[in-house]
């Protein structure tokens, strides 16, 4: 277990009646990241921050969060940890100004003007009721209520969800500000893949239960590949033998396109071996790395759980 | 300011990289001068909405590839001796720009004495105009 590990996840396997929902996930979230969690619907990642946070047992495997045992967070610990749920749940006859204030008497730490920056920065009016807010604006008051306390682990499960592109920035703004204070950690989920790209610095991958890649987003970024083999006119590429580290294959006309994680000398030898008249690299971006983990795949890729 | 970063997600250029060829642009084109500081890491990170560790990352390749330089606590200039491109990159541009010179003078028609004439011209020239 690593000692700079804010939250450490070991083996952890849950399941809903007979349904396997988390399959031996092990990861480590380092102390100052702004760690994206990833994957698409389904996948577990709210099951998985339910378990992180003490809310939910798992079925088997253990977390600690903040030195502390997951199944008996104490409740200083627990004070230090801010979490936002998706559903923003917020008493909706009180104002964003009592909120505020309602919520304030329950920490010993609550900073006032972050509370108050956040409310302007999405523009909310502090004489509307819960009730009546957009779910943008809901989410903002959320975000407010979550941040005033100063939590030393933020943990965000899908922020973005049905934001506006202005509260979008105001969300991505209010992160990067919690940054400002070393050793703030934020852990959040997304299916933003550009907002992911500005603000954090390490990823996870869960697909379909399983943890297909944690680490750093540079390291991400530089273990995965894009090829294109182009073949001669009206030809028909050829079925592909099985590649290492293969997690995307897509077919256009006369040429392949694949996404492959850390290929090496043999697969260069074997992209070549296909009788492809031209083998080349082609740079891609953040989200088509992604793809293979989170699209459909043609062919089971390998892990990527050894980029540390 | 005269230094108008602009970065893309979602490109095929990390925003790191976007960073360290903006500022190297800015360089080359003068429009960042030798006595102005470049932003601090917080304050760009804030102005692009972008990760702090990103713009730490594109300060450290260009104070590594000696284009800036930290001034002692007044933050980060463009180096006074600065190679805005190093090794094999400063090569490799250098050949780009040859290259299409070359072909665009052999469509155009002239022969290879008179391009290397004019080329010759143009370095002294530029060597009179003060040009580094």
């Amino acid at each position: 277990m690593r000692s700079d590990a804010v939250i450490s996840i070991r083996d952890v396997t849950h399941y809903f009646g007979r349904r396997r929902v988390l399959d031996q996930v092990s990861l480590d979230v380092p102390r100052g990241s702004v760690f994206a969690f990833l994957g698409r619907n389904g996948s577990g990642k709210t099951t998985m921050i339910r378990i992180m946070l003490g809310l939910l047992e798992p079925t088997r495997g253990g977390t600690r969060v903040l030195g502390d045992d997951g199944r008996r967070i104490s409740p200083e610990t627990r004070a230090r940890i801010g979490y936002m749920s998706e559903s923003h749940a917020l008493y909706d006859w009180m104002t964003v100004e009592q909120l505020g204030a309602y919520q304030a008497t329950f920490y010993a730490r609550w900073n006032q003007r972050i509370f108050d920056s956040v409310v302007g920065h999405f523009r909310l009016n502090r004489e509307t009721k819960a009730g009546s807010l957009s779910r943008g604006e809901r989410a903002g008051l959320s975000l407010a209520i979550t941040l005033a306390p100063e939590p030393e682990l933020l943990v965000l499960d899908d922020p973005a969800l049905g934001l506006d592109p202005v509260a979008r920035r105001a969300l991505l703004e209010s992160m990067l500000y919690v940054t400002r204070a070393a050793d703030r950690t934020i852990f959040f989920s997304s299916h933003l893949l550009d907002d992911v790209e500005r603000v954090a610095d390490h990823l996870a991958i869960l697909d379909r239960s399983v943890l297909r890649a944690s680490c750093s987003v540079d390291a991400f970024r530089s273990s995965i590949s894009q090829f294109r083999l182009q073949f001669a006119a009206c030809s028909v590429p050829p079925n592909l033998p099985p590649i290492r580290g293969m997690l995307h294959a897509r077919t256009a006309t006369d040429a392949l396109w694949l996404t492959i994680a850390r290929p090496d000398d043999e697969t260069q030898r074997v992209l070549h071996s296909l009788g492809a008249p031209i083998v080349d690299e082609v740079p891609l971006n953040f989200a088509d790395a992604l793809t293979g983990y989170l699209g459909e795949r043609d062919v089971r890729g390998s892990f990527l759980g050894g980029v540390a | 300011m005269s230094l108008a970063i602009v970065v893309h997600p979602g490109s095929t250029v990390p925003i790191y990289r976007q960073i360290v060829e903006q500022v190297c642009a800015a360089a080359i084109a003068g429009r960042l001068r030798d006595d102005e500081a470049l932003p601090s890491v917080r304050a760009l990170a804030e102005q692009l909405v972008v990760n702090p560790n990103t713009v730490a990352r594109a300060y450290a390749e260009l104070s590594r590839d000696g284009i800036i330089e930290a001034r002692s606590g007044r933050g980060m200039y463009l180096s006074e001796r600065r190679r805005i491109y190093s090794g094999p990159e400063r090569a490799r541009r250098m050949e780009q720009a040859v290259s299409t010179f070359v072909s665009e003078a052999f469509v155009l028609g002239y022969e290879p004495d008179e391009i290397v004439e004019h080329v010759a011209r143009r370095v002294k020239a530029a060597r009179k105009g003060g040009h580094r």
